[in-house]
């Protein structure tokens, strides 16, 4: 019983022009993830993990090749459309959390909401209930500045799942927490899998927390090297 | 949209000092149209309103050396010679020849000033009373048969400002220490200058301050309901150059109706308001390009925060609404603090005006267009300016954005 391909990326190049000089960030990357897995990508700085990432999660476009997210090209959008993809379909987690630092925790986790046109009424009980479920119930009406860093992430992490995406993508998210508290940050991207059926694509430097994944891909170079199965 | 309303202002919020340095180009700008916008619409008011009691059938002819105001002795007074060449011109209806005088007028043991203005004995009274729609609201209107008699203007009876209490009919008042009986008190005019006149019988003003029997400082002149008023004032005109013996273009003396002193006025206004129009445009050109200046810094600033707005699920048109409403309302706050700083400065003004010259000559009016308008502007300023920086802020790449580190 194989479940099916959300996310599929066939031959993708990404070439960024830097004045004279082109950088392949991607060279031509095969990436395939079944809905409902946990794959974790592991790879040197600057192999082009982040790149990937933000192919899929439909932030920036390939200068070749083709991305599929449920069988549907988005390699070639415009501009709304991608933007609706990334505010319905995907959740973003950042290393830096990237929360918008004028609002507080339950006005964040809102914002996505407001991109979609939710209700207010609603906007804030799902807001309340996310943050709740990251144990943050404490901290609703703070603001990034006032809380630590995993307090942060978790935020993050609610606010990824805002509008109830099929697939969460997780850059690094814990590389800029101690290990105690990425142990934590990474409970809850596990309790997203488990108990939300979340797609998750983790991005990490950590082998003890790939280990946690279903599935390892090691990328180098902007291509996948080697691809390991895990339990 | 209420939420990006929302958003815009908080944003607003969060960088106080630079919004309100923002602003105060705008503020400023608005504020100076508000206040001298008001304030000339006012003074044309007052002028119309004064000159609008004379009807278009009237003209006015006076002495004008050139060198001084009538009564100074530069002056080659009007006299008998000019009033009954006047008289006789096609189209004249009447006409009738005015001495005025100011002097010191006392009631209840105060001391007041007292502009007194002289009425015609006879025909002419009719003329006069006819020109000028005197009504008196207590007592009655002067006669011929009058002497030691004064008829006031309404401001005596109405207002118990000037000398304590009000001036009633039968009382007596000292006008330059003569004593002088109170007859009637005229209708109010709604016109500073005749509500505040002192009207005394011709022969009783030239006794009170020794003024030769054929001297006028003005002359009245009515013309009939359908005659050429420019064509009479030509015809006046070339009278008195020849009775005078003066050139056209040296004239000693002006003919005018109460259009022309009208337009003249309007079109001196007009000049100072188009240039208050220009010295407001450019503070507005300053307080928008600001605005620019601001927003460009916004976007710079919160380049990082466009990138994750974006990575949420933002449009570029979302971010570009965000953007502008700010920018908007950087222009509409400043706009409505400029409007009430210009309220303020009007009416204050008008007030100190009213202190100093004891009259509503300064009065401000601003009207609810005026007030409506300059916001419904600062709002389209504000968001013009902001238009462009906008636009770079929708444009922002969401992964260049995003990797954007202060
Ligand atoms: N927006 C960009 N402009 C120019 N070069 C970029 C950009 N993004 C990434 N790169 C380059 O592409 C390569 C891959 O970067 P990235 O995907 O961020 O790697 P990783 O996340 O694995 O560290 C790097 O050499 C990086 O410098
Ligand atoms: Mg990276």
């Amino acid at each position: 019983m194989t479940a099916p391909t959300i996310i599929k990326i066939v031959d993708v190049w990404k070439t960024y022009k830097m004045g004279d000089v082109e950088v392949h960030a991607l060279r031509g990357m095969n990436f395939e993830v079944k809905d409902g897995e946990f794959v974790a990508i592991m790879g040197p700085s600057g192999s082009g993990k982040s790149t990937a990432v933000n192919m899929i999660g439909a932030l920036d476009i390939p200068t070749k090749g083709k991305i599929y997210l449920d069988r549907k090209d988005i390699s070639k959008l415009s501009e709304s459309s991608l933007a609706q993809i990334r505010g319905r379909r995907i959740g973003f987690i950042f290393q830096q959390f990237n929360l918008i630092p004028t609002l507080t925790a339950k006005e964040n986790i809102m914002l996505p909401m407001v991109f979609q046109g939710t209700p207010a009424k609603k906007r804030i009980a799902r807001a309340e209930k996310l943050l709740k479920m990251v144990d943050l119930g404490d901290r609703m009406d703070h603001r990034p500045t006032e809380m630590s860093g995993g307090q942060q992430q978790r935020v993050a992490i609610a606010r990824s799942l805002a509008n109830d995406p099929e697939v969460v993508l997780a850059d690094e998210p814990t590389g800029n927490l101690d290990s105690k508290t990425g142990n934590m940050v990474m409970d809850f991207l596990k309790k997203l899998h488990k108990e939300e059926g979340k797609t998750i694509i983790m991005v990490t430097h950590d082998a003890n927390l790939s280990k946690q994944a279903q599935r390892i891909d090691y990328l180098r170079d902007g291509i996948i090297i080697k691809s390991k199965k895990q339990r | 949209m209420k939420d990006y309303i929302k958003f815009a202002f908080d944003n607003l919020r969060h960088r106080k000092i630079r919004s309100w340095l923002t602003m105060i180009g705008i503020f400023i700008g608005i504020a100076s149209v508000v206040a001298l916008i008001g304030l000339g619409e006012g003074l044309r008011e007052t002028i119309n309103s004064q000159f609008g009691f004379l009807g278009t059938d009237i003209l006015s002819v006076t002495a004008s050396g050139g060198f001084g105001p009538p009564g100074t002795g530069v002056v080659d007074p009007l006299s008998d010679k000019e009033l009954d060449a006047i008289k006789k011109i096609a189209g004249v209806e009447g006409a009738a020849g005015r001495i005025m005088e100011s002097g010191k007028l006392v009631f209840n043991r105060k001391v007041g000033f007292g502009f007194a203005i002289s009425l015609p004995d006879g025909e002419d009274r009719k003329v006069m009373e006819h020109l000028m729609n005197m009504e008196a609201q207590k007592g009655r209107l002067l006669e011929d048969s009058d002497s030691g008699a004064v008829f006031l203007g309404a401001s005596f009876y109405e207002s118990d400002e000037l000398f304590g209490k009000p001036i009633l009919p039968g009382n007596k008042i000292e006008l330059n220490d003569e004593e002088l009986k109170v007859i009637g008190i005229l209708e109010k005019k709604g016109n500073f200058q005749l509500d505040g006149t002192v009207f005394m019988n011709e022969d009783d003003l030239r006794n009170l301050v020794g003024r030769p029997d054929d001297e006028y400082d003005i002359i009245a002149v009515q013309v009939g309901k359908n005659a050429d008023i420019a064509k009479i004032q030509a015809s006046i005109e070339k009278k008195l150059r020849k009775i005078r013996d003066v050139d056209e273009g040296e004239e000693d003396f002006s003919v005018e109706t109460p259009a022309s002193v009208l337009e003249s006025v309007n079109s001196v206004l007009l000049g100072i308001q188009i240039f208050v129009y220009i010295i407001a445009g450019i503070s507005l050109l300053v307080g928008g390009i600001g605005i620019m200046n601001t927003m460009y810094t916004a976007v710079v600033e919160r380049t990082k925060e466009v990138g994750i707005m974006k990575s949420i699920g933002a449009k570029n048109s979302t971010i570009f609404i965000l953007f502008f409403i700010e920018s908007g309302f950087l222009g509409t706050v400043g706009g409505m603090i400029g409007a009430t700083l210009g309220y303020i400065i009007a009416t204050g003004l008008a007030f100190v005006g009213k202190l100093v010259l004891g009259s509503d000559l300064i009065s401000a009016s601003i009207s609810p267009t005026l007030i409506i308008g300059s916001l419904l502007f600062s709002f389209i300023l504000g968001s013009f300016f902001g238009t462009l920086p906008a636009i770079r802020a929708a444009k922002l790449n969401p992964v260049d954005a995003l990797r954007y580190s202060k």
